[in-house]
């Protein structure tokens, strides 16, 4: 093999920082190191510490994945938040004002919002518009839609009283219910973990179960992640946000795949939605805000390219367990709540700069 | 002489108002490497985009070994064995070199889940490249680490791999260095021995004449001339670009 002796030899500690996932792994790494020195003691690290952070990186990365594959794929879906209050309104006016069943709500809900996102892609790639300012609008219009849906029908914005009908339902537990049970029943049975000393749920354990959303969300990154570095179609994902036209010449069928991701985005912000309702119970006209930027903010840590063709759903996932972390630990550390933003936007700004200087060594310009 | 595989007659385009293309003809024959030649503005670009199916002419016929075909998208000019590396694009430098080499024709394993078969990939895109005496530290490198002149390399393999029959190289060599080039011009002269119809398009005339067996000029849209390799000087060829006349003096 004829080396050329001007190509710097790339060592293994600079292949793995090339890796898209490297800097969230470091992060996740960090931040949790840090939180055990600072927030041990307030029960952060308990099994329901554990279960309180875990649920809330969860929902993070339930959201994360979805804009994650779209901006590979070169697209932003800004309507992410409104589309979790479209969906959650759809499932609860649907069930609790029209008392159709639970299982087909759901239904509803999620046609709805694929064929919602399907029609936001094809805009976007019909007007040749940025995406950013196609869903830039969809989040106006998603939003007052969803406002306008509930008050006219229900003369509400927030509808409450799904709990019992999410229970007697068969679909609906896969949202909102927990798994194993039985074993952390045993566990606690067993005294491994911390079991209620006093009240109605004596000698039940503090943490009854792993919720479904837990599994969803670590589902849903395994699927991902699956599609985008294994199949055929996660080629053409990164061929489509790396250069379009350079993908449509060779034969990669770019307009499918950009709906497809909106299509794919929009399942997981009703996912989310579906969750939220049956878990907690109510459903509110103004839910889901600002989760989309939230979702891309998770990305960006996760070490992906806003200019898309470039970037990891693992990254996203742990980008979202991070985003978790810090939230929780910073209230269970008792810290002013509002100091959670500026890390987290000192957070993006890190992110945003590894992942541009990072992308130089790839290309190895100064562009 | 062979009958040639693409031939092209009579093509204007036009974009709106303006007329980029006045009746430009133009074949190339299997084994054969054709220059085309013009300086900035001539329509070589146009040109060539309607012969890769980018651009529908606004009139002309084109024929494909023989029979008269019409492109609308550039993905029939391939699957027809037509293929065009673009001095720009073609290449995505944030993807790995295997990536790069089977966008769009992945090979793939587990039947309907598509799974993309990067062993094999791999395995291939590593022996198509030591072809082109090009050495990847892995195949998983991304095109961007790569030289011009190597990314050009890639190109030209991956088309020839995927059965391309008509070569259409634009300006292949226009952003190289000097070593690099006289690989790509290499490359050039062993496609065309391999039976692949080359069409080669350049501003440099002793770049095409090194190369050419037959030279076309186009000048503002229309063909100025077509000659053989024997029949032309690379002076000739350099002064029909200059506007079909020898460059005129300061003092006129």
């Amino acid at each position: 093999m004829a080396n050329d002796e001007r190509i710097k030899k790339t060592n293994f500690l600079q292949k793995t920082l090339m890796r898209p996932e490297f800097g969230s792994i470091c992060g996740v790494i960090l931040v949790l190191i840090f939180f055990l020195l600072i927030a041990r003691d307030n029960g952060m690290f308990n099994p329901d510490g554990i279960r309180n952070w875990s649920v809330v990186s969860a929902q993070f990365a339930i959201i994360a994945v979805g804009a994650c594959l779209l901006m590979i794929a070169g697209e932003f879906d800004l309507s992410v938040g409104s589309m979790i209050g479209f969906s959650g309104m759809v499932l609860a006016i649907g069930s609790i004002h029209y008392g159709l069943p639970v299982w087909f709500s759901i239904l509803i809900a999620y046609v709805l919002s694929i064929a919602l996102g399907a029609f936001n892609g094809f805009l976007v790639i019909k007007t040749r518009l940025p995406s950013f300012i196609v869903t830039l609008a969809f989040l106006y219009i998603l939003r007052g839609l969803t406002i306008f849906m509930s008050v006219t029908t229900t003369d509400k914005t927030i509808l409450s009283g799904m709990k019992p009908l999410a229970d007697a339902d068969w679909l609906a537990p896969i949202f909102g219910g927990e798994s194993l049970t039985g074993l952390f029943r045993w566990m606690g049975d067993n005294g491994w973990i911390e079991v209620f000393s006093r009240g109605t749920n004596e000698g039940l354990p503090v943490v009854s179960g792993i919720p479904n959303l837990i599994l969803w969300a670590i589902g849903l990154v395994i699927f991902g992640h699956w599609l985008l570095t294994k199949t055929r179609f996660g080629n053409w994902i990164y061929a489509s946000g790396g250069d379009a036209n350079a993908a449509r010449y060779a034969g990669v069928p770019v307009t499918k795949v950009k709906i497809l991701m909106f299509m794919f985005t929009a399942f997981c912000a009703c996912t989310f939605a579906m969750i939220q309702v049956t878990e907690f119970g109510s459903a509110g006209a103004d839910r889901g805000l600002l989760k989309e930027f939230e979702a891309i903010i998770c990305v960006v840590i996760g070490g992906a390219l806003l200019t898309g063709g470039y970037g990891s759903v693992i990254g996203a996932g742990l980008g979202a367990i991070m985003f978790g972390v810090v939230q929780q630990g910073l209230f269970f550390s008792g810290a002013e709540s509002s100091l959670f933003r500026v890390f987290l936007g000192g957070l993006l700004l890190i992110a945003v700069i590894t992942n541009t200087y990072i992308r130089r060594l790839i290309v190895g310009t100064d562009d | 002489m062979l009958d040639p595989i693409i031939q092209l007659k009579n093509i204007k385009k036009n974009f709106g108002s303006v007329i980029a293309l006045d009746g430009v003809s133009f074949d190339v024959t299997p084994g054969e490497c054709h220059c085309l030649l013009g300086d900035n503005g001539a329509g070589k670009s146009t040109f060539i985009k309607i012969m890769s199916g980018v651009y529908r002419p606004t009139s002309g016929e084109m024929l494909f070994q023989g029979e008269d075909v019409k492109f609308t998208k550039p993905y029939d000019a391939l699957t027809n064995g037509i293929a065009t590396v673009y001095q720009d694009l073609g290449m995505i430098p944030l993807m790995s070199v295997t990536r790069n080499f089977f966008m769009g024709n992945e090979p793939t394993k587990g039947g309907l889940l598509k799974i993309f078969d990067h062993e094999l990939a791999n395995k291939i895109t590593i022996d198509e490249m030591s072809k082109f005496q090009i050495n990847l530290r892995s195949p998983d490198q991304a095109v961007g680490t790569l030289s011009g002149g190597e990314r050009q390399t890639v190109a030209i393999a991956r088309a020839v791999y995927f059965g391309a029959k008509v070569l259409i190289l634009d300006e292949p060599t226009s952003a190289l260095g000097v070593k690099q080039t006289a690989n790509v011009l290499d490359t050039v002269d062993k496609m065309r021995k391999k039976g692949i119809a080359v069409v080669f398009i350049t501003h440099n005339v002793r770049h095409a004449y090194s190369v050419g067996d037959r030279f076309t000029v186009l000048d503002r849209g229309k063909t100025l001339a077509t000659a053989n390799h024997k029949d032309v000087s690379p002076d000739d060829l350099q002064n029909m670009m200059a506007g079909g006349k020898v460059l005129p003096s300061l003092n006129e």
